[in-house]
């Protein structure tokens, strides 16, 4: 009886993860916690030639060159602005270090599976492909982003096949 | 302790054994042999044999020893040396070579390559040394010492050996080997490899103190160089027991076997301090002893092993990284600190300068690491060189020049196979055969020469041979009939770079040697990932020189840094000739839009930095801006930037790490206040800019065609 209630206990432990909320505009969304290796201010970036602009170049992360992505850009937001409090998320995708540019960070939420709902099939600059689904929270919703494959998929394929064409 | 933590060591000094003995082997001259190498070409043979048995590897220890028993007789003079029998023994080598890369990878070695190889030794042993063996058996017969028991897979040759040994050398000598804190499963090991070398008289003690007293004909340095393999050189101590003191001490020992010893113990015990002095005695001992001079060997081969350490390459890297990451702060600092007072400040400036060569120091140092000497690659080509012009019927001598030269190892490592190419191309291509040589009024003897030295931050690898030549017709033509787009009158510069298109081969034969065309064009590429170029110069009935141009390393660069719009950008310095301010009257446009610089009557394109890389506010009057020559991949041209800002040494970083390719970029680096500068590739720039030309064309001609249908 005990051992099947630990084995409960560690399949809700394993089902409920923990997201980090960022906004983007006026909307929320989330990445796993657990690709995300740090946040810093957005500073110092060298503008790279001839690539999509959502790429915003390459900067210095204590000795690494790594590369700067505007989300808000890819996601044609109107409003792009870069001041003091823009952020940038500094995530690890396969094996790849990349700082991904937001508008803010809010804070650490834990999902349970009940509250994440599938993704919505639909979204034409934001495919359903890189939505791991939506997070309900009460009154508020999160778009669950698939890092990993939005990154290695989209942005980095899309990078590679404008290079060769340019 | 597992024996098998000794595997490394064992694969790794037996991979340097190999190295030796094929080095020496090729250097032998067959006529007359120097005793000194044979005897190290023995030892060798001996030690990898040793190391083999105490590990097991049953193969590679037959291998050996059938090769040793032949090497003992050559090194005696019994086995007259012919250049067959030298082929024979690098043969040998080669598949102990086999054997070895099978046992570390943990498999076995080919048991049929074993048999034939074996096959073979024991037919020369038996031809060559069939008469020797009778005669040295007949002197051996009368001697009183009773041969000591050899080892169960000894040959018959191997025999003779022994038995030629004990009458050659002292008597009964004894060797008392005293064992200093070994366990006892190492020691178990330890006393079945000493029955290698002899008989056993007696053995006793404890894992503290264990003496084992061996009746041997072995040097001590030929036993210590076996046992080290299992042991540390400290835990091991081998006196020679002079043959009076033997022969005493044998008398009430030998019966009273192993109880005896303790008691005796005292007397025979050494400190390792003393160890060289029994040492000396040997040879006096042994005075006509052949192995005498082997000590030399011995003794060097421990002195390497105590002034070097191995360490994982990617342990030097992270140092080299770190170093890298202190440069740049420590450039940080500096720029931080000149802006302080430099009276208020004295103390903090007299630091900043000290860091700032304690820095550049270990930098320095650090990097030296990394650099080997061209011998690592040199070496393998008498092998090469003297395998392939055997099979080509020519005669080839080869000449290295400049070994000491060193290299990233990164870099070394990639130019051995272009290089393998470029000498086999020569060999095969360059070099005529006698007849054709001496018809040409040349010494029938063609000479291959391989150089090495340091330009600048470059170093120049070059391939000479004193051939035949490029012939270029029979390249026009064959550029022709491939559908390459040539013309007579092409320099004859061009005309050698059409040899590193893909599929271009001149021979008219495809032998197995070269010939295919898969080749040329892969050893360019491979030497343009390396950061480098290659060129051909080629005098018609004189030869061939082909040289290979690298930087000397890839993690540190001398670079130019300039200023382009509020961007800045770094300059490979090797890749700029000079920087002038264009004068309008030098100008010259052409076909529209492009331009060209005439310096010093010379007419170069004109590359626009901010055209090329989309960088908004520069300068865009030519005149106001200042043109950079620059040459890459043997193009030239003008690059407009709008100011040279200063040279300095940066720290490469890759940028396909975290991101991809950039066209027109090479990598990055980090300057002194943290920002990341991007450094620029000039051949790919010229085709970035090559190809945003083209795209601005066709955009203006569509928009034109408009224009006219509207």
């Amino acid at each position: 009886m005990s051992a099947q209630a630990n084995t409960n206990a560690l399949a809700n432990d394993a089902a409920s993860s923990e997201y980090l909320v960022f906004s983007l505009g006026d909307e929320e969304y989330a990445v796993d916690i657990l690709k995300v290796q740090e946040i810093r201010g957005y500073e110092n970036v060298t503008r790279i030639a001839n690539v999509p602009d959502f790429i915003k170049g390459v900067t210095n992360l204590r000795g690494v060159i790594v590369p700067i992505i505007d989300l808000r850009l890819k996601f044609h937001l109107d409003k792009v602005e870069y001041g003091g409090q823009t952020v940038v998320i500094v995530v690890n995708v396969d094996d790849r270090i990349v700082g991904v540019v937001v508008d803010g960070v809010s804070d650490v939420m834990s999902l349970a599976p009940d509250q994440i709902k599938p993704a919505p099939e639909f979204g034409v600059t934001l495919s359903s492909d890189y939505l791991s689904g939506i997070g309900s929270l009460e009154d508020r919703m999160l778009v669950l982003v698939d890092i990993e494959k939005l990154l290695t998929h989209e942005e980095m394929q899309l990078v590679e096949r404008t290079a060769e064409s340019a | 302790m597992d024996i098998s933590d000794f595997y490394d060591t064992f694969f790794e000094e037996a991979e340097e054994l190999l190295a030796d003995m094929e080095r020496l082997l090729l250097d032998l001259d067959v006529d007359d042999p120097d005793v000194e190498d044979l005897n190290a070409i023995f030892r060798a043979a001996h030690s990898i044999k040793g190391g083999a048995g105490t590990f097991g590897f049953t193969v590679l220890q037959e291998t050996t020893h059938l090769l040793e028993n032949l090497l003992d007789h050559t090194r005696r003079g019994e086995l007259k040396l012919r250049r067959d029998i030298v082929d024979t023994f690098l043969e040998t080598k080669d598949m102990l070579h086999d054997q070895l890369d099978a046992y570390r990878n943990g498999g076995e070695p080919d048991a049929e390559a074993f048999e034939r190889i074996s096959r073979v030794l024991q037919q020369m042993a038996l031809d060559e040394l069939g008469q020797g063996e009778a005669a040295v058996k007949g002197e051996a017969k009368p001697d009183p010492v009773p041969a000591p028991t050899p080892p169960p897979e000894t040959s018959k040759a191997a025999e003779a050996e022994i038995d030629r040994a004990d009458t050659g050398e002292t008597a009964g000598r004894q060797l008392s080997i005293t064992l200093s804190g070994v366990s006892d499963k190492d020691r178990e090991l330890l006393v079945e490899e000493l029955q290698h070398f002899g008989t056993i008289a007696s053995q006793s003690g404890d894992v503290a103190r264990y003496r084992v007293v061996l009746d041997s004909t072995e040097s001590q340095d030929d036993i210590e160089a076996v046992l080290c393999f299992i042991i540390e050189p400290e835990q091991l101590s081998i006196e020679v027991e002079a043959p009076t003191a033997a022969a005493d001490q044998a008398g009430p020992q030998a019966p009273a076997a192993s109880e005896a010893m303790p008691d005796t113990e005292p007397a025979p015990a050494v400190t390792p301090d003393e160890l060289p002095e029994p040492d000396k005695v040997e040879p006096k001992g042994g005075a006509t002893s052949p192995r005498a001079p082997g000590k030399s060997g011995g003794k060097s081969a421990k002195g390497s092993e105590s002034s070097t350490i191995r360490v994982p390459v990617d342990k030097v890297d992270q140092i080299i990284n770190l170093v890298g990451e202190l440069i740049i702060t420590q450039s940080m600092l500096e720029q931080t600190a000149s802006d302080l007072d430099i009276v208020s400040h004295g103390p903090l400036v007299n630091g900043m300068n000290l860091l700032q060569r304690n820095a550049r120091d270990l930098q320095e140092s650090v990097m030296s690491i990394r650099m080997m000497p061209m011998d690592y690659v040199f070496s393998r080509f008498p092998r090469l060189v003297r395998d392939l012009a055997a099979k080509l019927g020519k005669d080839v001598e080869l000449v290295t020049e400049g070994k000491s030269t060193e290299l990233d190892k990164s870099l070394i490592e990639r130019i051995i196979d272009p290089l393998t190419h470029l000498v086999r191309n020569s060999l095969d291509h360059g070099l005529e055969s006698p007849e054709k040589r001496e018809a040409a009024g040349k010494s029938p003897t063609g000479r291959l020469t391989l150089s090495a030295q340091h330009q600048g931050g470059n170093i120049l690898i070059e391939v000479i041979d004193d051939g035949a030549g490029l012939n270029r017709e029979r390249i026009l033509a064959k550029a022709k009939s491939s559908g390459l787009a040539v013309t007579d009158s092409m320099s004859d510069d061009d005309v050698w770079q059409l040899i590193f298109a893909p599929g271009f081969s001149t021979a008219e034969q495809v032998s197995d040697v070269s010939g295919r065309g898969v080749g040329m064009d892969v050893v360019k590429r491979n030497i343009q990932e390396m950061g480098g170029h290659v060129e051909i110069l080629s005098k018609p009935g004189q030869g061939t020189t082909t040289r290979i141009v690298l930087p000397l390393t890839l993690a540190i660069l001398d670079g130019m840094s300039i200023r382009c719009g509020n961007e800045t950008f770094l300059l490979p310095l090797n890749a700029v000739l000079e920087s002038l301010q264009p004068q309008s009257e030098d100008l010259y446009s052409m076909a529209g839009d492009d331009q060209l610089l005439k310096v010093r009557d010379e007419y170069l394109p004109i590359i626009a930095l901010h055209h090329a890389l989309d960088v908004t506010g520069a300068k865009t009057e030519l005149t106001e801006a200042i043109a950079v020559i620059v040459q890459g991949e043997g193009r030239r041209y003008a690059l407009l930037v709008d100011d040279l800002v200063g040279q300095q040494q940066v720290v490469v970083k890759n940028l396909e790490t975290n991101y991809r390719r950039v066209p027109g970029i090479s990598a990055a680096t980090i300057l002194g206040d943290g920002s990341v500068a991007l450094i620029l590739d000039i051949a790919d720039l010229h085709r970035l800019d090559r190809r945003k030309s083209q795209q601005r064309y066709e955009a203006k001609h569509q928009h034109l065609q408009e224009v006219s249908l509207a």
